[in-house]
């Protein structure tokens, strides 16, 4: 399940780009292979972020996976259901269950995000 | 042949046949040679069970401190342990397990964890304990490397009555965290006098009762903290009767559990107890039990929360600690089921009952007084010109108390410390006095 | 599951204490009103034989080595000598306040000073410290030695980081954070050792050390350890030896003589205390020439037949533990060295890696050995493969059908699906084959009746537990 009309990172993340607004979430991918997620950390609005820099983790019973911010800018709100309901992540990882949305800073970052085809190799070739 | 050690020599033979090599030496080949030769022996030969439990006992017997009468104290107290306590702890089911990673087999020390934590909560006023830590000095320290993970502050405001042992383990870890010690005074009753609280803070420690044996008034001293921790170490006795410091909003309660049914053991080993609010659950250290179900809808326990420890998380966690003092932390289970509301109720009344009896009769001797007017639970700092020979006139008597040079580093040189427990009998406490009366 | 609040009634209590004195309903109005507690704590209301019948059955739902055998990857899970636990109940140990003058303790001084001796001999180093509570509190205390030499040789800015192999146990990079490291991991090379070349490619003038287990946690030994501790130190580095794994060369080679310049060592694992359900352990740790100005203080010192505490130590860390460590579990510690001698300490170290290899040659047709090399005292097998879906877990848990404690599982991180088999020196051979054939039957079982694995354990007095629901819904304590 890899959407088309989505971006991607090598890191297991999406990115609906939506003009100088992107939401970001953790693939169909990832969810699997954490397993049960159980919380989710995310960071507050308002927070300037540099393109990798971890700002959110999404953990299940026994790992911890760290969300690296896909793009530079400014994280503009966090999923307030993911506090009650991380399961969101496991069940509809590409919908309701998104962690944040962010306004971008760098456009340029995004044209080198990877397309669905493009990460859909990468999963395939064992990334 | 070693009882320990169950290989003979056709075991041996048939071991090496099955896996390919000639002797046992071959299976170290992969050590070094010249490692290897340097090996010096210790000079040991092996010893028969009479002959280890003579040496060991021999030693035992050379601390002559044993036969004295305790009026010791400082963190650690000489409670009573009912013979229930050491009876159970010696199921070897309890102790000869390890860390209960799988849960099908280790119901019985996840269950009393969990009992563990509720009973923590119930002394503390807390939400959440969790499964021990090494001793209370340690518990103290990482209750502050915690509140300096939560607020970011590098400041910690330690009473000048705090426990000299306590200040010296915390002072280690704060070292090496790079956290600044910054000294609270005490008043003349012996009670912390907070001025104000420097920007960065990260918490404020306060000892229940303190190293001078005086009980602290928390009311207020949360909501003068901001969002700084208010990280009490309390005595686990007291808390029996005296407010404990959830009520007045501390963030973190931890505290020495050795009297909770653990032997002084010279010191070691000891229960460091620690219990938090729900809402600072992800930056506890430590070992969790939590309920849930299994695959049949029946109630079980987990270690749970464990995303937070280091064989997840490694250098993000929230300690490095694993091994803890779990024997110690079941001792205690036991020890409070085993009293009871009211046991526990009696044992701290009669401690506190003896303390205030001694104390009394001890001011109205000449030449010996209470310096601190603040109110006092089983412990309490006795003034006099000459405390050396003071305790030396106890010895004589058989007494011990701690040495006047335990309270050197609260500030105070003229006087030394008493502790009573209910293990205390009238006869002890007046030839207590009499000692003191004597020349 | 109950627990002991489901029992008793109020009023009911399982010891009889001394009457109150004079004021018994009274007293508690002495204590001064904005101390006195309004509501007591809820604490279980049990008569004895309720207390003794609840905590024996919750002992029954439990495994422990007396149960049986329990093969846990680096946790050394051997036989708990039982004269040991008599000697520590001595109260000349037991009952001592360690507050007491040192003229009062002499016998309990002198187990610690005789202790450390041996300790300092068996490992080659010339210091030591008692202190630390458990392994990971003497990989701390090792840390804080280090920082503390660093600071003495004004390199504290500079040297930052600490290098860890990817096989480490995750106490060692938590306990190099806890003192504000930052931690570079090491990759392993294709026999499971330190990769050289990366090695020297992380060495530099930002290192402050290096933290090794040996063997590592695939029970293989760094047959290039003198070579990777002579490039730490040439780039000015200290070398860290987690001892989790003496057990492997007891008696045979000294970490001293391999470069170390601090060892921990786990009274708990290769010493033979008990563990307790998880603790109390014991984590001595030895340094060497260079290290020694910075232990703990106060160091037990002896002149002539009397023993003292030395505080001349201006350049010490301070203390780590409040007292003296964890006395009772050294006195079981001291014994076991005695019941050996240098020869029992041989045979140990010989027993454990004879068991480890006999069991791995048993095992290595029927289940995946990512690493075949010579083992230690231990070998990692990997799940991979079984077949029907069946896992590293679900392989453990059938283990258990069959009467045994499961391996350590999922680790070392390296191998996917690990199972770390530590079957120790004090199994009889009739065990280890037991062991085998339950191993060989489970693999078999995997290809023709899956459900069996996925489904087990089944005699358990709980199921396999739903470990998400714990963190969804925390139950920490009882709600009353």
């Amino acid at each position: 399940m890899i959407p088309k009309e989505l971006k991607y990172t090598k890191d297991h993340e999406w990115v609906r780009l939506e003009g100088d607004k992107a939401r970001v979430g953790i693939t169909d991918h990832a969810q699997k292979q954490l397993g049960d997620i159980v919380f989710v950390e995310l960071p507050p609005a308002g927070k300037v972020v540099q393109q990798r820099d971890l700002v959110a983790s999404v953990e299940s019973v026994k790992a911890v996976g760290e969300v690296g911010a896909p793009l530079s800018g400014e994280v503009l709100e966090a999923n307030a259901a993911l506090s009650g309901s991380p399961d969101l992540v496991n069940k509809d990882p590409h919908g309701q269950g998104w962690l944040f949305t962010m306004r971008i800073s760098t456009p340029t970052e995004a044209s080198a995000l990877l397309d669905a085809a493009a990460y859909e190799a990468f999963v395939a070739s064992g990334g | 042949m070693n009882p320990y050690l169950p290989h003979t020599p056709g075991d041996i033979r048939s071991m090496l046949d099955a896996i390919g090599v000639s002797d046992v030496d071959a299976l170290f080949s992969d050590i070094p040679a010249h490692v290897q030769s340097r090996n010096r022996p210790l000079g040991l030969s092996a010893r028969d069970d009479l002959a280890v439990h003579r040496h060991l006992t021999t030693l035992a017997e050379r601390s002559t401190g044993r036969g004295l009468i305790p009026f010791l104290g400082g963190g650690l107290y000489d409670h009573f342990i009912p013979s229930v306590v050491g009876h159970i702890l010696s199921r070897s089911e309890f102790f000869t397990a390890y860390t209960p990673y799988q849960p099908e087999v280790s119901q019985g020390t996840l269950t009393w964890m969990f009992e563990y934590q509720t009973m923590i909560c119930e002394l503390t006023g807390m939400e959440v304990a969790n499964a021990s830590m090494y001793d209370g000095a340690t518990a103290l320290a990482e209750a502050v490397l915690m509140a300096h993970r939560a607020t970011g502050g590098k400041v910690v405001l330690v009473p000048c009555s705090l426990h000299p042992r306590l200040r010296e383990v915390l002072s280690t870890y704060a070292w090496g965290a790079g956290l600044a010690l910054h000294d609270v005074p005490y008043t003349e009753a012996g009670r912390l006098a907070l001025d104000g609280v420097p920007d960065g803070t990260c918490a404020l420690i306060v000892q229940q009762p303190n190293a001078l044996g005086v009980l602290e008034n928390l009311a207020g001293m949360k909501e003068r903290l901001g969002k700084a921790f208010l990280i009490a170490s309390a005595s686990p006795i007291p808390l029996a009767v005296i407010e404990p410091p959830g009520f007045f909003g501390a963030d973190v309660v931890v505290g020495e559990g050795q009297p909770l049914g653990n032997p002084l053991s010279f010191g070691g080993p000891l229960l460091g107890f620690f219990a938090t609010r729900m809402e600072h659950l992800r930056r506890m250290p430590g070992r969790v039990s939590g309920q849930t179900q299994d695959a049949d809808g029946k109630t079980g326990y987990v270690m749970t929360f464990q995303t937070r420890e280091q064989h997840i998380r490694r250098e993000g966690a929230t300690s490095n600690i694993c091994t803890n003092s779990a024997l110690c932390a079941l001792a205690a289970t036991v020890y409070l089921a085993a009293l009871g509301p009211d046991g526990l109720r009696r044992v701290a009344l009669l401690s506190y009952e003896r303390a205030h009896d001694l104390a009394s009769r001890i001011a109205a001797i000449p030449g010996y007084s209470l310096p601190f007017r603040g109110p006092f639970f089983h412990e309490f700092v006795v003034r006099c010109a000459d405390p050396e020979r003071a305790v030396r006139k106890l010895r004589q008597a058989g007494i011990a108390v701690l040495p006047p040079s335990f309270l050197h580093p609260l500030g105070v040189h003229d006087g030394f410390i008493v502790a009573v427990t209910e293990k205390r009998t009238p006869e002890e406490l007046d030839r207590f006095v009499v000692a003191l009366e004597g020349k | 599951m109950s627990t002991i609040y489901d029992h008793g009634a109020p009023g009911r209590q399982a010891v009889a204490l001394p009457q109150l004195g004079k004021v018994e309903q009274g007293l508690l109005g002495a204590i001064p009103a904005d101390l006195r507690r309004r509501d007591g704590p809820r604490l279980p209301e049990v008569s004895q034989p309720e207390l003794v019948r609840h905590y024996t059955a919750l002992s029954r739902m439990n495994y422990g080595v007396d149960t049986g055998f329990y093969p846990l990857g680096s946790c050394t899970m051997k036989h708990n000598p039982k004269l040991h636990e008599d000697l520590a109940r001595l109260p000349g140990f037991a009952d001592l306040h360690p507050l007491l003058p040192p003229e009062a303790c002499q016998g309990a001084l002198a187990l610690l000073w005789e202790t450390a001796e041996h300790l300092k001999g068996i490992t080659g180093m010339p210091g030591i410290t008692l202190q630390p509570a458990a392994g990971a509190h003497g990989e701390l205390t090792g840390m804080f030695l280090i920082k503390r030499w660093l600071e003495d040789r004004g390199e504290l800015g500079r040297r930052t980081k600490i290098l860890l192999p990817d096989s480490a146990h995750g106490t060692n990079p938590a306990s190099a954070a806890m003192v504000g490291f930052t931690v570079v991991s090491i990759p392993s090379d294709r026999r499971g050792m330190v990769n050289l070349d990366a090695l020297r490619g992380a060495l530099g003038s930002d290192v402050a050390g290096i933290m090794l287990t040996v063997p590592n946690t695939l029970g293989i030994f760094e047959e290039d350890i003198v070579t990777i501790t002579d490039l730490v130190h040439d780039a000015g580095g200290l070398c860290y030896f987690d001892g989790a794994n003496l057990n492997a060369y007891l008696g045979r080679a000294r970490p001293g003589d391999m470069g170390a310049d601090v060892f921990h060592i786990n009274l708990h694992k290769t010493f033979s205390t008990p563990h307790g359900g998880g603790g109390p352990g014991a984590g001595p740790v030895t340094v060497s020439e260079v290290l020694v100005p910075y232990l703990p203080v106060p160091e037990i010192a002896r002149k002539g037949e009397t023993y003292h505490l030395d505080w001349d130590r201006p350049k010490s860390i301070g203390r780590v533990h409040p007292y003296f460590g964890n006395v009772l579990v050294i006195v079981k510690a001291l014994a076991y060295i005695l019941s050996l001698g240098d020869e029992g300490m041989r045979a140990v170290s010989g027993g454990a890696v004879l068991a480890a290899n006999y069991l791995k040659a048993k095992l290595k047709g029927a289940y995946k050995l990512p690493y075949d090399q010579l083992a230690k005292h231990e070998f990692v097998l990997s799940g991979e493969g079984m077949g029907n879906g069946v896992r590293t877990l679900d392989v453990a848990k059938r283990l258990i059908d069959y009467g045994f404690h499961p391996p350590t599982i999922y680790f070392p991180l390296i191998v996917k699906e690990a199972l770390m088999i530590e079957p120790t020196e004090t199994e009889p051979r009739e065990t280890l084959d037991t062991f085998a054939e339950a191993l060989l039957s489970i693999a078999a079982e995997a290809r023709e009746h899956p459900e069996l694995l996925r489904e087990a354990p089944h005699e358990t007095p709980v199921r396999r537990l739903d470990e998400a629901r714990a963190v969804r819904e925390p139950r920490l304590k009882l709600d009353f």
